[in-house]
Order: structure tokens, then C-alpha cells, then sequence
């Protein structure tokens, strides 16, 4: 019997119209784990990086992860995997909400689309049942009303749907997945699928998912219970809000947003405003955000309720999660009660609320300085929500200027031209970054940006707190009960850390303690990826219910595969390379790990330089960030080094860099 | 007589569908716990709590399963509350053949809630962490012969009434005779 996951994916090929139910192999779980794990080794195995992003032979895939549908708290992520349009790596996106648990209890763990349906169409999967159905009649439609009205039409209410609005269906290149409570945002997975001709996916299961050693499993699950009351009760002291309790984050019910506002950027990444934050601004944000939701809710199996409803009068309710709430407010230089109105409109049509609001700000920053002008923006209002709302409306059909601006800022600015690609000036790898712009170079964050492969860093950050505590008693205090630390000498990393003198940044932590800092908030995304453990109870956080002591205690009761430590750390290091062998392959080197060149103003180049150097060391990467030949085999990825030197993006002197690189070096 | 007297514990679960935020959590650890063996597997679909949960319109109603009728009522009721409309037979807890509410989705056997037999507290109640669900347990005396003379007097009366008491003699004097 297989243990946690169903041992079954459905292979769905768009073109022929087939389904095909096949069996997994035990041993890929067991190298792997599932979620990000697998998905990884299946578009390493069948996606050539010749192969588009909009091409049939581009997969995409739905992965619940391992521990999905079991009585682990938060465990209900999907973990959505394709070749992205925009930054044509490998994308990666995680939704929470009640899809994957449903997945399993249907009997799968994973859906995998190959090929392009001429036309639209959505798959049913009603356990042993799975169809594609017509989709002709939801052309068009937002993503939420799409989800209700498959509900509706196939009789199932507690079916759950994935869908893409009308960005997808026009292969916007930043459109999302909706679903409901969740969405899948990151990377253009919604292009994709709407590339594939795939409006939605509705599944509903009611089958068992078994676990390997029942009362230990229960036990592992009611600790992290009651952990998690303990930290609701016990806020860490010294931190912001959204960092002191657990959710994903807490935007929802924390209305004090000094610190974003204050801190973050404003229109197109480039305005700080240091006194935004008034008590009037504080108390009309209250009143709307007040207004507005009707409801704290939650993601399946989850006490947290980090979401909410809203209701914008006159408008259809839509639920709200996380940071979209700031993100058009402060693109848009307006107020909350704008922010929650167009992001109604905006997850209808399914778009990422992290790029879409900064593309618009970057259009708006062109017309100003004559680079865009008024024959771009024919009928375009005069004010500025009212340029959101034109803005958001073209680039989701793709009508004018918002065929161009539906690429990202990084294409976009290529085919305008004329001094356009300064103002897309926020990006990482192609793909819009959080509106970030500060003071002094921080170590942990320059290599997390440099070789995040998730491209967005609240999916690499946690764990370590992002600042020193001013006080060394409240930095002893800090580490008294923290217990997640991989090692006891973490605890000292942090003690040490001053605002300050000698150990404070740049040079400390120092490179090598960056490194290990840096490898282990990673490695904790990594695992929750693979088994679908929402980051909101466990690697975005400081002191998380889930740690790196407890995990593989959850893998072996719950999945029946034995773990420990060492053995878990070494599979998350598997995929994390695969993931970077799949990159690499598409072209990824050393010269795109990089921060937007102004993320910080303080730059320190050769400490730079010996971060990168030093951090791709200690992962067993050589100069241009290759996994080197020793290091894959290690890993039991000798399969990539084959592939590598075949490909001449390995030598067979272990140290030396790909040929390209030689002869890009040559030619210099 | 007091000694012909017993204490019983009679427990109440409190839903307060105001504070439910639609996890589920009931549904996973009610599943989960009638597994066999005991958290054995995991499957919402069997579960004696059942959230009706319908976001956009902002309803979330947990229900328990009660009992199993052979035949479906004669009539449906349906509810409209704040405005809003209710599907029909939303509020009622019992396994009955007009829908799949409350049955195995395999056998199609009646599922009905137990309040967690030999757990301290229902679990629904332990996991649900916001508070939706709580219990309150009172103590109730409750006495051997639970019908006064009277009320027994009242319902011989109105049988002898239907039936004639000649009848109702008759099928006395047989049930004392099987005694
Ligand atoms: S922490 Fe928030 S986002 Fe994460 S599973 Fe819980 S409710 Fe969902
Ligand atoms: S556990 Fe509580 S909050 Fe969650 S669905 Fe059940 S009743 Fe609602
Ligand atoms: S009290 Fe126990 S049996 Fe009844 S619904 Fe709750 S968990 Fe299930």
C-alpha cells in the first residue's frame, strides 16, 4: 500500500484528447519526496530546453504535495510547475486553499497536461471519472464566476475549480490560476494553461488517504496544534506585526501598515515615503478594510484564516489573501479603498497581483517622460485609478499598448525601446520583484535575491530575522526557545549580530555564516514545496510549527519512508539541484543572479563577488553556478551530469566552465 | 427513591457559525478518528460533520450527522435568513435515502455522530481552534420511571380512544403473557 500519496497521476494530452491514469514509482517518492520533488524530475525527464514555453510539448503540471489530505495542519498546497513565458525557466507556483487535499481524496497525486486543445475546455475529475468537457461557453469569463458556474452546471458544490480569467486565455504573460481562496501567481502558469486551451480544472474526491503509522502520525499533528496556539498566544516580541504571528502573512487582520507603506516603494518601485503613515491614514484604512470584509477565512485544514472575503458594494465578493492588498495602492500612489476595488476586477481576470500593479506604473512612468505617448494610451482617463482600471483592462485582451505591456516590463521595454528598458528596473531574471529599495547591502538577502530560482523572496525567506535586535537581552532572549535551528551555532550567528561596529553588516554575518544562513532558510522552502506545507506555518516564519526536527518525524509516520535529518536535507538538496540542472540548461548562468541594481544604494562589489563565490562553492556549483560533475553524482543526479556534458555545458576537467562561457570569455 | 436516580451527562456542541472561518478541520479529524484503525486514513466524505461552506455568500454552516430514516420526509423545508436562501433540507442532520449527506461514499452506510465515544472532549470541538465549535456539558438527574401516572394515563386514554379499549385489553394481557 502507498502511504500519504494515492501512487497514481493523471496524464491528460490536450491535443488527443486522452486520459490516462498511471502508476508512480515508489523509488521517485522516495528520492523526490512528491510535490516540487517530482514535478522537478518530470520536467526534467520529458522537457528538452528546446521545448517553449507555448508549445504543446511544454507540460504542465498540478502536484498536490506529499502530505496533502492527511491531518497535517496547513498541508494543502499545489504545486503548479511549468516553463514559464516570461523568464523561460522553469516556474513554480504554490496555491493553497482546498484543491490538493480534493486531488488525493480523487485518488491522484498529481495532473499532467501535455499537448493544445483546439478548443476551449475544462477537465472533470470526479474520482475513477475524468472528462474534458466544453468549455466554449465560459470564453471569457472571470475565473471566480467560472469556478461557479462549473459547480453549478455539473451539479457538484463541493467540487473544487481551478480557472483562468481572461489573461490566461490571452496568454498574458504574469496571469495566475484562481482558485477561490488561492491562486497560483507566479512565473505566467496561467498563460500556459490558457496556451493549452484550459479554462479549468474541477475536481472532487472521496476516496482515503492512508497514513503508515496512525497514532504516531496523530501525535506529530496534535504537538504542531498546540504549538501553534502557544505562538497565537506568544507573539515574538521585537519583530513587525506580520512577522511576530503565523499566516501567510497576516494581512488580512493586521491593519498597522506603517511598515510596508513607509518601507516599500510607491508607483514604479521608486518612492519611498518615509511619514506616509498618519493616524488619519491609519483610521480611513480601518474603515474601509472594516467595510469591505465580510470574513476572516482559511485554506483546508488550517486554523490560521490569513484570507478574507471582501465585498466592494456594488461589486460580486471575491476572497483576498496576502500582500495583493497593498500592491495596486501603492503602484497606483491611491488608498486601500482603490487597492480592494480593482483587485476584484484583477482576480477575475486572473492576473499576479505582484507584477500586474508595477507593469502599469512602469507604462505610466514612460508616458510621463515622453517614452510612451498620448497615441499610446488613446481614451485613457485622466486620473490615475481610472489609469489602472484602462491600463488593467487592455493588457488582459491584449488591445494596443496592453499587448505589449502584457509581456512583463523586461520584454516590453525591449520592444519599445528608446530608453524604455532603465524603467524596467525591478526586475530579477526577467520577472518583477517586491518594491523594494533600501539603504545598505545586506549579505543574507543579496544571495538569496542573486540565486533564488522561486524569483520571489518571500518564497526563500524566513526562519533568521531580517534585522539584528538592537539589545543583546532581547537577542538572548530570542534564542532561548528556539528550538528550530538546525544547529546550536545559529543561535550564536544571531547573538553576535549588532545594528553597529564590527559585526554588523555588510561584513557580518560573515560569508561563510551567510552561506549556511542562506542554505537553510532555502532548504525549509524547499522541503514544504515538496510536501505541500503552506510556508505560513512553516518556512516563511521565525520559530514555525514545522521545522527541520520534526519533518522527516512526518515523513516517516505519515509517508512510511524512513527519514531523518540528514536523509531529508539530502533529497531537498536532489531537487533544489534539479531544479537549477533544469535552468541551467535553458541557459541560466552566473551573469542573472543578480539584484535590481538599486535595490540597495550601498553596493559592495568584491564582498558581492566572494558572497556568489563562496555560496556556490559550499553548493557544490562551480564558477557560473553549474552543479558540478562530483557534486551530481553525489546527489545521485549522475543522469544531469551525462546530460550536461553531452550538451557541452560540463567538461571533463571537473573545475573547468561550460565551452560556451570559455568562448563567450574568448571573445571578450 | 432516590436511589432509583442516575446522573447523566448530557453534552451540548455550541456552533457559533460566525466564527467559523470554513477550514474543514472538523471534517479531517472526525474522518480521521473513525478511521480504522484509529487515524488510519483520512477522508472528509466520511466524516460526521459536515461544513457547508459557500464563501460568496458568505455561509458556513457545520452540521452533524443524526439519524438514519429509512424513508425521506413527505415534505422539504428550505430557509431564507438575512436574506439569504438556504439550499432545501440544509439544516437537517439526518442520513436519508433522498440525498448523499451523511453516508459512506463506498457502502453508502448511515453515518451518524458519536460525540467521540471515549475521547475526553469531541474532537471536532478540540480542533476547531477559532472556537466555532465548543461543548458544554451539563449533569441532568434523570429518574427511573421517566412517565408520570399521569402523562401514562393520558396516553392509554387516547389509544383507547382510536382503537376501543376492548383491543387495547387484549393486546395487554398478551404482552404480559410473553413477560
Ligand atoms: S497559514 Fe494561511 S495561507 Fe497558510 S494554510 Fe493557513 S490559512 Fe492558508
Ligand atoms: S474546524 Fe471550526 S472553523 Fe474550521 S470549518 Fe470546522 S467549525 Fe468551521
Ligand atoms: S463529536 Fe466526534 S463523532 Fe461527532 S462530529 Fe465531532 S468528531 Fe465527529
Amino acid at each position: 500500500m502507498r502511504y500519504a500519496e494515492t501512487g497514481f497521476n493523471l496524464e491528460i494530452d490536450l491535443t488527443r484528447g486522452s486520459i490516462d491514469r498511471v502508476a508512480t514509482d515508489p523509488k521517485d517518492t522516495e528520492l523526490y519526496l512528491g510535490g516540487l520533488g517530482t514535478n522537478a524530475k518530470i520536467l526534467w525527464d520529458r522537457v528538452p530546453p528546446e521545448v517553449e514555453a507555448f508549445s504543446p510539448d511544454n507540460l504542465l503540471i498540478f502536484g498536490a504535495g506529499l502530505l496533502c489530505g492527511t491531518p497535517a495542519t496547513g498541508c494543502n498546497r499545489t504545486i503548479a510547475t511549468t516553463i514559464s513565458p516570461q523568464t523561460k525557466l522553469m516556474a513554480f507556483s504554490m496555491m493553497g486553499g482546498f484543491w490538493a487535499p480534493e486531488l488525493k481524496y480523487a485518488g491522484y497525486d498529481k495532473v499532467i497536461f501535455r499537448g493544445q486543445s483546439p478548443d476551449l475546455v475544462y477537465l472533470w475529475i470526479n474520482n475513477d471519472k475524468v472528462e474534458i468537457r466544453d468549455a466554449s461557453h465560459l470564453k471569457g469569463k472571470g475565473a471566480i464566476e467560472t469556478a461557479e458556474l462549473i459547480k453549478k452546471e455539473l451539479n457538484e458544490p463541493k467540487a473544487q475549480v481551478a480557472a483562468i480569467g481572461m489573461a490566461g486565455e490571452n496568454r498574458v504573460y504574469y496571469a495566475s490560476v484562481e482558485q477561490g481562496r488561492s491562486s497560483a501567481s507566479r512565473g505566467g502558469i496561467g498563460a500556459v494553461m490558457g496556451d493549452k486551451g484550459l479554462k479549468a480544472i474541477a475536481v472532487r474526491g472521496t476516496k482515503d488517504i492512508n497514513v503508515a503509522q496512525p497514532a504516531e502520525y496523530m501525535e506529530l499533528c496534535t504537538e504542531v496544534l498546540e504549538y501553534i496556539k502557544f505562538r497565537e498566544e506568544n507573539p515574538i516580541p521585537g519583530v513587525i506585526p506580520i512577522l511576530s504571528v503565523l499566516g501567510s502573512p497576516q494581512e488580512m487582520a493586521i491593519h498597522d501598515e506603517k511598515w510596508h507603506t513607509e518601507n516599500f516603494s510607491w508607483g514604479n518601485s521608486r518612492t519611498r515615503r518615509k511619514d506616509f503613515w498618519t493616524e488619519d491614514v491609519a483610521t480611513e484604512w480601518l474603515e474601509t478594510m472594516n467595510k469591505a470584509r465580510t470574513r476572516l477565512i482559511s485554506c483546508y485544514n488550517c486554523p490560521l484564516k490569513c484570507g478574507a472575503t471582501i465585498t466592494v458594494p456594488g461589486l460580486p465578493t471575491y476572497m483576498m489573501k496576502c500582500f495583493t492588498k497593498l500592491t495596486w495602492t501603492m503602484a497606483a500612489f491611491s488608498n486601500l479603498d482603490f487597492g480592494l476595488t480593482i483587485a476584484q476586477r484583477a482576480t477575475e481576470y486572473g492576473v499576479d497581483g505582484y507584477s500586474a500593479p508595477q507593469v502599469m506604473a512602469f507604462a505610466l512612468e514612460l508616458y510621463e517622460n515622453g517614452i510612451l505617448t498620448d497615441d499610446d494610451f488613446p481614451g485613457m482617463p485622466s486620473d490615475n485609478d481610472g489609469k489602472f482600471y484602462w491600463l488593467l483592462d487592455r493588457i488582459v485582451r491584449r488591445e494596443g499598448i496592453g499587448d505589449v505591456l502584457a509581456n512583463g516590463t523586461h520584454w516590453a521595454a525591449k520592444e519599445i525601446g528608446n530608453g524604455a528598458e532603465k524603467y524596467a528596473h525591478n526586475n530579477i531574471k526577467k520577472h518583477e520583484q517586491l518594491p523594494l529599495k533600501l539603504g545598505m547591502l545586506n549579505p543574507i538577502y543579496f544571495l538569496m535575491y542573486c540565486t533564488g530560482e522561486k524569483i520571489n523572496i518571500t518564497q526563500i525567506e524566513g526562519q533568521f530575522p531580517q534585522m539584528p535586535f538592537p539589545k543583546r537581552e532581547h537577542r538572548e532572549k530570542f534564542v532561548k526557545d528556539w528550538f528550530q535551528v538546525p544547529d546550536e551555532k545559529f543561535k550564536q550567528y544571531f547573538l553576535d549580530w549588532e545594528f553597529r561596529g564590527e559585526n554588523s553588516m555588510p561584513y557580518y554575518p560573515t560569508v561563510e555564516m551567510t552561506c549556511e544562513i542562506v542554505d537553510w532558510q532555502e532548504r525549509m522552502h524547499y522541503i514544504d514545496d515538496a510536501l505541500g506545507m503552506c510556508a505560513g506555518v512553516s518556512s516563511f516564519h521565525l520559530k514555525p510549527p514545522y521545522h527541520i526536527h520534526n519533518f522527516p518525524k512526518f515523513i516517516s509516520a505519515g509517508a512510511g519512508i524512513a527519514m531523518d535529518e540528514a536523509k531529508l536535507s539530502q533529497a531537498a538538496k536532489r531537487y533544489r539541484t534539479l531544479v537549477r540542472a533544469i535552468n541551467i540548461r535553458r541557459g541560466l548562468r552566473r551573469k542573472d543572479e543578480k539584484p535590481p541594481e538599486d535595490h540597495w544604494k550601498k553596493r559592495v562589489p568584491e564582498l558581492e563577488k566572494e558572497l556568489l563565490d563562496t555560496y556556490y562553492k559550499f553548493k557544490g556549483w562551480n564558477n557560473e553556478g553549474i552543479p558540478t560533475k562530483e557534486s551530481l553524482h553525489e546527489l545521485g543526479l549522475d543522469y544531469v551530469a551525462e546530460d550536461f556534458m553531452q550538451r557541452g555545458i560540463l567538461t571533463d576537467s571537473e573545475d573547468a566552465t561550460s565551452k560556451e562561457v570559455l568562448a563567450e570569455k574568448e571573445q571578450n | 427513591m432516590s436511589e432509583d436516580k442516575k446522573k447523566k451527562i448530557i453534552k451540548t456542541i455550541k456552533i457559533d457559525v460566525d466564527k467559523c472561518n470554513g477550514c474543514r478541520a472538523c471534517e479531517v479529524i472526525c474522518s480521521s478518528f473513525h478511521a480504522s484503525p484509529k487515524y488510519s486514513s483520512n477522508n472528509p466524505a466520511r466524516s460526521r460533520i459536515r461544513v457547508i461552506r459557500d464563501p460568496y455568500r458568505d455561509l458556513y454552516v457545520p452540521v452533524y450527522a443524526g439519524e438514519y430514516t429509512v424513508a425521506e420526509c413527505a415534505g422539504r423545508d428550505k430557509y431564507t435568513i438575512d436574506g439569504k436562501e438556504y439550499d432545501e433540507c440544509l439544516f437537517c442532520r439526518a442520513s436519508c435515502p433522498s440525498r448523499d449527506a451523511f453516508k459512506e461514499p463506498d457502502s453508502g452506510l448511515p453515518l451518524k455522530c458519536d460525540m467521540c465515544e471515549g475521547e475526553d472532549e469531541p474532537l471536532c470541538v478540540k480542533w476547531c481552534m477559532v472556537d466555532a465549535l465548543t461543548v458544554e456539558e451539563r449533569e441532568e438527574d434523570v429518574d427511573e420511571e421517566e412517565v408520570s401516572p399521569e402523562e401514562l394515563e393520558i396516553g392509554l386514554e387516547s389509544l383507547a380512544d382510536k382503537y376501543g379499549i376492548e383491543k387495547l385489553r387484549d393486546i395487554v394481557a398478551r404482552m404480559s403473557e410473553k413477560d
